[in-house]
Formats: C-alpha cells, structure tokens, sequence
C-alpha cells in the first residue's frame, strides 16, 4: 500500500537549517546536509530544502549545496527558493535535486509551471502555495507570507495543477507556527478537487496532528519543520504512531 | 553473498534522460566508481551496465535508436540493470507516444487508468513509497520481500513472466523484472534508501 509520506522541512539561510515562528525571527539549527542525513536514518520519507531567503533578498540560490545533498542522502528531496526562471531550476535538477518547488515566481508568472513541466516532466514540479484566511477569503499569498496576492486558494491550486504541477504544497500562514494542527477543513477540500498529491503544511504540533492530516485533511504527505528540528516529536515514533492508528507508513 | 569485485568497470548509458547522477551518486556512497557514457566500445567492455532515466518513452526511444544504442543494450552480454524509464524501454512495447520498446522482455507498459470516480483518491502519478513482494530474483532477495520503495512513474509494465517483484497501486504491476542477464526495477533503488543500496549492491555482486 502507498505510505502517507512524513517529510521534514529544512528552511536553509547562508547555508544553514533555521526555522522561525510564522518565518520572522530566525534562530540557527545547524548543517542541512548532516541534519538530512540524520532525518533520513531515522525514517523520513522525503526532505525538503527551502532557501527561505531567497525570494525575498533576491538570493540565488544554493546549487553546491544541494550537491553535498545529492551525494550523501539516499532519500528523494525537493528544492526551493528563488527559482524564477528555467534555469534556476535546470541548475538544482543537474545538481541532484529530486524536485523542485516554486511559489512567489508561479504566482507572478504562472507560465513558469507549463515551462518547467514541458521541460523536465510534471512529476519534477512542486508548486508551493502559502494562503491565508482573510475574512473567509483564502488569498494567496507571497514573499513568506508577507504579501497577499488576488489569487485564491483553490481556483490557482487547480489552476497549478492544469498548467502542470505535479504535487501542491500547501501551507496555511494561519496555522504555520501556531502548533494546533493543519487546516484540515481546507487541505481537504482540495484533495478532492486535485488529481495530484497534496502535501499538507503548517501547524503540526503534536503526533495526533499528523493522524487528523492524513485522515480529516487527506493529505498525501505531511511536512513540518521546527517540531522536528526541536526534538519535540522524534520521526520514528511518529511513524509507530500513526501505525499504530492505521495511517500506512513506511517503517 | 560475496563482495563487490575490487576494480569494478561499471557503465551507465548516458543519453537523453533526466536523472543519471543521482545513480552515479548512489553507487560512489557504495564505494563503486561508474562511468556515465554513450561510447559504445565503453559500454561493451564494462563488466556490468546500468540503464537510468526519467523522461517520455517515444523521445527516448528515438534518441536511442538514433545514437543505435538500442541494438547495443539488446546485444548486450553482461548483467544489465534498468531503472525506472530504463525498465519501461526494455519491455516490448509502451503506451506512453505509442511506440515500440527494446523487446527484452516481452511485457508492455500502460498508463494507470484509476477507476471512474476514483481519480481523487487514487492519484497517477504512483509518487511514494509502496511495499514490494513476490521478490524473485539475484537482485530481488528474499531480504527485501514486504520492505518499502520510492517509485515515481505514471506508466506501469503489466505482471508477466519476467516478474521479479510485484506492487500494488491501482492495480497490480511489475516491481521488477528479469531475463537471463537483464534486470530492471520501476522504482528508485538510489533513491530507496537502505532497501535501495541493498539491491544496488546486489547487482554489483552478481
């Protein structure tokens, strides 16, 4: 049976892991390529590198690093952060990146996704969506968050996903670094618009978060960052956990 | 099972498919240095072959023939190993372009159709981690039978004589397969993690 997929995030800055509340206030972790190395021991499905300051500053971004990734971990990972343009994107997927992922630069050109698709194969192409909840209207939004856009959650998912996405990543701004859960309600009703997987992101904060994602949110994948990186929740017990609660899981 | 043979000549074909490095990769963290070529008397002359790629079956195909490294890969004599696109393009025909394959086994490749009303739930393409059994070849060791691998492919080689491993999606598919020196997988050993390099290591001690 197809596992639910558990996939740490690894927001990287200057070439190191940190994670901040709600992404203002950042805090070092440590090294990427030693803490993948570790989360992929301990059973993680899939590992996300995101150059969180990327967008924002302009930054481009971290091809040697994802090399060092490429040659020490023996698990599928998925780039992001400053892909603007084909090349950007051409430069990760020839270091090694498994995937990789756009967001602020779909937004504004969403002819991006048709062109990365047509060149590399849709399964190559995560688009990533941070929205929020505006008096009821969920708004895309960009720049970490910083920016609501006219875009509306749901129309520009499906709209991804017809101009080629090959997974969503969701992450609601409401619920990224509050530690109550996922935004269930919403992941779940675009999993039954979407033909394509839909990784859910945002407010993990406890084991039984991560049942409700799979279950309530019908999520294909749960991503999270800080609980891991702060050793609140450790991935191998996690995934007995949900085991335990009859999420398939890869052990 | 014995050691990996010290001074290992291990070729991987390069043509136009996505995806070479990260085998290149998964066999330097197993100790084994490869070389990524398209020379034919290279190719010929390694002791063991690896046959990579993700891409489209047809423009592949083409590249291929059009470089005549498909007449090469059939007439090849030492232990070949064909990963994702490269077991599709080793069965005899594919439904992605519609085009005619290398004929090593004699399997087809179709697209997975999930059932009406069910394409919501049972998403192509097959992108994950999924269990694999009924394991059944050098490569395929009763160790790994039941274990998780990451498969990603939106076409799948139907369950046929040449089976070396099976896994369920959809509908049940062909994992693996083998034929005399010929050994393919659907899913990513160097992307598999530990089940990954075990099979990897398999195939260098063959």
């Amino acid at each position: 049976m197809l596992a639910k997929r558990i996939i740490p995030c690894l927001d990287i800055k200057d070439g190191q892991t940190v994670k901040g509340i709600n992404f203002v206030g950042i805090k070092a972790v440590g090294d990427p390529v030693e803490l993948g190395a570790l989360y992929a021991e301990q059973g993680a499905d899939e590992l996300v590198f995101l150059d969180i300051t990327a967008t924002h500053e302009g930054r481009k971004t971290f091809v040697e690093l994802v090399k060092r990734i490429a040659r020490e971990i023996n698990i599928p990972f998925t780039v992001g952060g400053g892909i603007s343009e084909l090349k950007d994107a051409d430069a990760l997927l020839s270091a090694g990146a498994d995937k990789v992922s756009i967001n602020s630069s779909a937004v504004r050109n969403p002819k991006l996704i048709d062109d990365m698709a047509l060149n590399f194969g849709t399964q190559f192409v995560v688009v990533a969506i941070d929205a929020k909840n505006y008096d009821g209207h969920w708004t895309v939004t960009v720049n970490g968050g910083r920016i609501p856009t006219e875009k509306e959650l749901f129309s520009w998912a499906k709209e991804a996903e017809n101009r080629g996405a090959g997974e969503i990543l969701f992450t609601s701004m409401d619920h990224d670094g509050t530690k109550n859960g996922f935004a269930n309600a919403e992941l779940a009703r675009m999993a039954d618009m979407l033909k394509i997987p839909i990784i859910a992101s945002g407010g993990a904060g406890n084991m039984d978060h991560f049942v409700d994602v799979f279950t309530k949110g019908k999520a294909d994948a749960g991503l999270a960052a800080s609980i891991f990186h702060y050793k609140e929740i450790a991935i191998p017990d996690l995934k007995q956990f949900l085991h335990m609660k009859n999420i398939p899981v890869r052990l | 099972m014995g050691r990996i043979k010290e001074g290992l000549m291990l070729a991987i074909i390069k043509y136009n498919a996505g995806n070479i490095e990260s085998v290149n990769n998964a066999l330097m963290r197993l100790g084994v240095k490869a070389e990524v070529t398209d020379d034919h008397a290279k190719i010929k002359a390694a002791d063991k072959v690896i046959f990579p790629g993700v891409g489209e079956a047809s423009t592949t195909m083409a590249y291929l023939k059009k470089h005549k490294l498909d007449d090469l890969i059939r007439s090849l004599k030492q232990p070949v190993l064909g990963i994702c696109l490269g077991q599709q393009l080793m069965c005899s025909y594919s439904e992605e372009g519609d085009v005619a394959c290398l004929g090593i086994f004699d399997e087809k490749v179709k697209r997975f159709k999930p059932a009406p009303g069910q394409e919501y739930i049972t998403k192509v393409p097959h992108m994950g981690w999924n269990s694999i059994h009924d394991v059944n070849s050098a490569i395929m060791s009763p160790d790994i039978e039941g274990e998780f691998v990451y498969f990603v492919h939106s076409y799948y080689v139907e369950v046929g004589e040449h089976t070396a491993a099976t896994c369920n999606y959809i509908n049940p598919f062909s994992a693996a397969l083998h034929k005399d020196n010929f050994y393919a997988t659907q899913f990513h050993p160097e992307k598999s993690q530990r089940v990954g390099a075990r099979i990897l290591e398999n195939f260098l001690k063959i």
